[in-house]
């Protein structure tokens, strides 16, 4: 069997064996039903809940719309994982670098009053390049001083943010009227179209076109892997920076190069929800997901198309899991378990094995957990 | 010490893809030598990782003393007289030799308290009884490897082993290490004990062992008795053809000097001086080896040579040109083809393809990228045409790296960097763990080289590759060259001397 499909096959077994386990979960948690010593009622909620989440994820445009709203923001910050993984780094600083893009999206978004055609892609621009100021720091400082980037990363997060707090409440971001960390509104001519915007205005379809720059960036992420020196570049450094460094490539400067990249990446993700979902920025307007992106890029084994399945399925998770709760009792926490199932079944390849009896199967995970090695 | 016979029947452990070992049959007897010989892959470590516990066998049965029996674990093994001498030694460089010794069956007095008085008393028994001249409590980061290993024989020797398996022993010794490791076999043996030899060297098992069994593929392919036999009947055994044991060679006709050193000093991380004032000229069709026992500083120099090292003081030269503060991809351009030590951590990225290898050092010229784009048709086109050229055993070269053996992971390595207009070669280590086939191609492509002008510089700790190599050898010890010789004009054992940082006696009158 080929290499990919067998690496498929085994993340849809994760993801089989996360929904058996949380089906257990949400069988002895259903304690009126056990309480009553009735267990057909118990499992009759498991049905409920997963047809919940199906029909809250896929079961109707505005169930769509929303898979793809989730996925959206997963998509780009799981790209900026993603990126840093091909090259050897474990990148934890993606919720930082999308609030840098966030900032520098918004700056552009409300600044200046130019034509949508060129207003759109100006604000984007502005914030790729602010989450890949903000990306290459730790770069640098690996480049130069040898820091792990782990450590910095997570701590630049937290830079970030304080200072995105403070931005908020100076008088260039500050909206009139608050006193709180709100911002003022992007101009309507810097928005992202609504994707289904051609169905006419409803305002139950929130998804944007940040998803369109998703895919865009995933084919850019695949092009720049497939067809570029840079990506073989960093590719090799990811695999064996010892040999990247005999065969001649300046892989110090790649780091930050790499890092920059992945930066762009997640800055991007910060500039589409300003600019397509919100209209504004908060100071909690990356929330979990430069976490969650870790995980998509887990699942998604940093392929590009692998990362854009595994932010879809998130977004999925997250959408059918309001669904959910809403048709039974069960609480929208349940897709947090099931997530963190999925990822513990990825990342302990041999209770998979074991569960499914896969014998004798070699399990690569190549370079995804390579960026540990420091 | 009663006698013991112990015998592996129709082993047989298979792993994903491969037999490892195929219906192995093997047996040995205490006051007995036996060589196990084989390539590098041919099955040897599984074999022994079986024997020794650490592999459950597929098929086939363990037997001492006829009984069959079975081993679960080490400790399994150790309990029924089975000791190891591991390659890699596991010893804890900040204790004392008395103190490794008893690690994990520390003698205690009253009260559980560790009682290092016995430590010292039973290693001393040890080392008197079979001559091993160990002090207990010398710390074994002070003692040389030769000594190190003896300290492993003593921890193998105290938990009472009746056969005593030592896997490529000699590979980190020098050749007079070397033979005084023999004397200590030879000892063992008077002393009632067995023992397994594990090796790739022709030369040793020829001249340690009662019996010889040749493993190729997994499979027993003959046995041989030493004293009727030949190194190149085992060599035809190991391979499954005739090889060519010396290397086929013009004398050198060298001509003007392409790479030049001029008192080049490499001092590490930790201030210390790893390569000590290394001055000299290898000129334009000669093939200069430089020998010495691992670790004396050899691999900081080609480091250096090949721009992956800071040099600290001196220069050196490529063609005239000073090259000294060049980087890797300047001195690549300036024709310096180099095959590093280590080829899975160095010389490929085992994770990519072996298409993306070939042009691991080359993906920036004209020919395989413009800007940024790479020309994968052209690389792709490249690599069938090396993998044809230089023999490179592979059905398709989009395949990973890390599905090739050693010996044709080496290919890639030597294709890559001689398929190119070069002026010198440097060469580290170029058979470390390639089989027989392998070397004897290496060997020839090396001497092509030197045929067609280049110059070429080849490390190597293997003495034999030296001497059958090299137009001129230098001898590198403790950071400096102290030798620079024709190996026609020495012996095995005068340079074997220089190694071990003395000087053969008729040099010195």
């Amino acid at each position: 069997m080929n290499e990919t499909l067998k690496s498929l096959r085994f993340t849809l077994l994760a993801v089989v064996a996360a929904l058996f386990v949380s089906a257990f979960i949400i069988v002895i948690t259903d304690i009126e039903a056990l309480g009553d010593g009735n267990l057909g009622k118990a499992f009759g909620t498991v049905g409920r809940a997963y047809w919940g989440l199906f029909k809250g994820s896929f079961g109707s445009l505005r169930a769509i719309s929303n898979t793809i709203t989730g996925a959206t923001p997963l998509l780009l910050a799981g790209l900026a994982v993603s990126a840093a993984f091909k090259a050897g780094l474990f990148n934890i600083g993606a919720t930082g670098q999308m609030l840098a893009g966030a900032v520098t999206g918004l700056f552009v978004g409300f600044a200046f009053q130019l034509p949508p055609i060129i207003h759109v892609p100006f604000a984007l621009l502005a914030s790729a390049a602010g989450g890949a100021a903000f990306g290459a720091i730790p770069g640098v400082l690996k480049a130069r001083t040898g820091a792990h980037e782990v450590i910095t990363t997570i701590m630049l997060n937290g830079i970030a943010s304080f200072t995105v707090l403070w931005l908020l409440k100076t008088q260039l971001f500050k909206r009139e009227g608050r006193d709180d960390a709100i911002s003022k509104f992007v101009e309507d001519s810097a928005k992202l179209p609504k994707l289904f915007g051609f169905m006419g205005n409803r305002i139950d379809l929130l998804a944007h076109t940040g998803f369109i720059v998703g895919l865009l960036a995933t084919f850019a992420f695949w092009w720049l892997l497939r067809k570029t020196t840079l990506g073989f570049e960093m590719q090799a450094t990811g695999f064996n920076q010892e040999a990247a460094r005999y065969a001649g490539m300046r892989t110090k400067s790649l780091m930050v190069t790499s890092m920059a990249i992945a930066g762009a990446f997640a800055g991007l993700a910060g500039g589409s929800e300003v600019l397509g979902l919100y209209g504004y920025a908060s100071a909690t307007v990356a929330g979990d997901i430069g976490f969650d992106a870790i995980a998509v890029a887990l699942l998604g084994r940093s392929t590009p198309i692998g990362t854009l399945v595994s932010a879809l399925l998130f977004g999925a998770l997250q959408a059918g899991g309001r669904q959910m709760q809403v048709d039974t009792d069960v609480p929208i926490d349940l897709i947090i378990v099931l997530r963190a199932l999925i990822v513990m079944f990825i990342a302990a390849p041999l209770l998979v094995k074991a569960m499914f009896r896969m014998r004798g199967e070699a399990t690569s995970f190549g370079q995804t957990f390579r960026g540990w090695g420091g | 010490m009663h006698e013991m016979k112990f015998e592996l029947r129709g082993i047989t452990k298979r792993f994903p893809g491969v037999v490892a070992n195929d219906n192995v049959n093997l047996s040995v007897e205490t006051g007995e030598v036996l060589a196990l010989i084989g390539e590098n892959g041919a099955g040897k470590s599984t074999l022994m990782n079986v024997l020794y516990g650490l592999y459950r066998a597929d098929e086939g049965e363990l037997l001492i003393d006829g009984q069959a029996t079975q081993f679960s674990s080490p400790a399994d093994a150790i309990a029924a007289g089975i000791g190891m001498v591991h390659q890699h030694f596991m010893l804890v460089p900040v204790m004392t030799v008395a103190e490794n010794v008893v690690l994990g069956v520390e003698p205690t007095g009253r009260f559980g308290s560790l009682d290092i008085d016995e430590a010292r008393r039973m290693v001393r028994e040890v080392s008197d009884r079979y001559h091993l001249e160990l002090d207990p409590d010398a710390i074994i980061e002070d003692l040389s490897v030769g000594v190190r290993q003896r300290v492993e024989i003593v921890k193998v020797l105290m938990r009472d082993a009746k056969i005593v398996v030592f896997d490529e022993p000699t590979a980190v010794l020098t050749p007079s290490e070397i033979l005084e490791f023999f004397g200590i076999v030879r000892s063992l043996v008077e002393a009632g004990r067995g023992v397994i030899f594990i090796t790739h060297k022709l030369k040793e098992a020829l001249e340690i062992a009662d019996r010889i069994n040749v493993l190729r593929r997994g499979k027993v392919v003959g046995e041989a008795l030493p004293k009727n036999t030949s190194e190149a009947a085992i060599a035809e055994m190991m391979v499954g053809r005739p090889v060519l044991l010396v290397v086929d060679k013009a004398p050198a006709t060298p001509r003007e000097a392409m790479l030049t050193l001029a008192g080049v000093s490499v001092v590490d991380p930790d201030g210390r001086t790893v390569v000590d004032g290394a001055s000299f000229e290898v000129r334009v069709g000669e093939i200069v080896c430089v020998a010495g026992v691992q670790g004396n500083g050899q691999t900081e120099l080609v480091e250096a040579i090949a721009g992956l090292r800071r040099v600290a003081s001196g220069s050196i030269s490529l063609g005239g040109k000073n090259i000294t503060g060049d980087s890797p991809r300047e001195r690549h351009a300036a024709g310096m083809a180099h095959i590093p030590e280590d080829r899975q951590r160095q010389g490929l990225v085992t994770e990519l393809s072996i298409t993306e290898n070939l042009v691991l050092t080359r993906y920036h010229d004209a020919e395989f990228s413009q800007g940024i784009r790479m020309k994968w048709d052209a690389a792709a086109a490249k690599s069938q045409e090396l993998v044809a050229a230089y023999d490179i055993r592979t059905t398709d070269p989009s395949q990973l790296a890390s599905t090739l053996s050693g010996g044709n992971q080496q290919k890639v390595i030597v294709a890559r960097e001689l398929s190119r207009n070069i002026r010198v070669v440097v060469a580290a280590q170029p058979t470390r763990g390639i089989d027989v086939g392998s070397i004897e191609y290496v060997h020839a492509q090396i001497v092509k080289e030197r045929d067609a002008g280049r110059a070429v510089l080849v490390v190597s700790t293997e003495l034999d590759e030296v001497m059958s190599l090299a137009d001129r050898v230098l001898v590198m010890y403790r950071g400096k060259i102290v030798a620079d010789v024709d190996p026609k004009k020495v012996s095995h054992m005068d340079i074997g001397l220089y190694m071990a940082g003395s000087r053969p006696a008729a040099v010195v009158a």
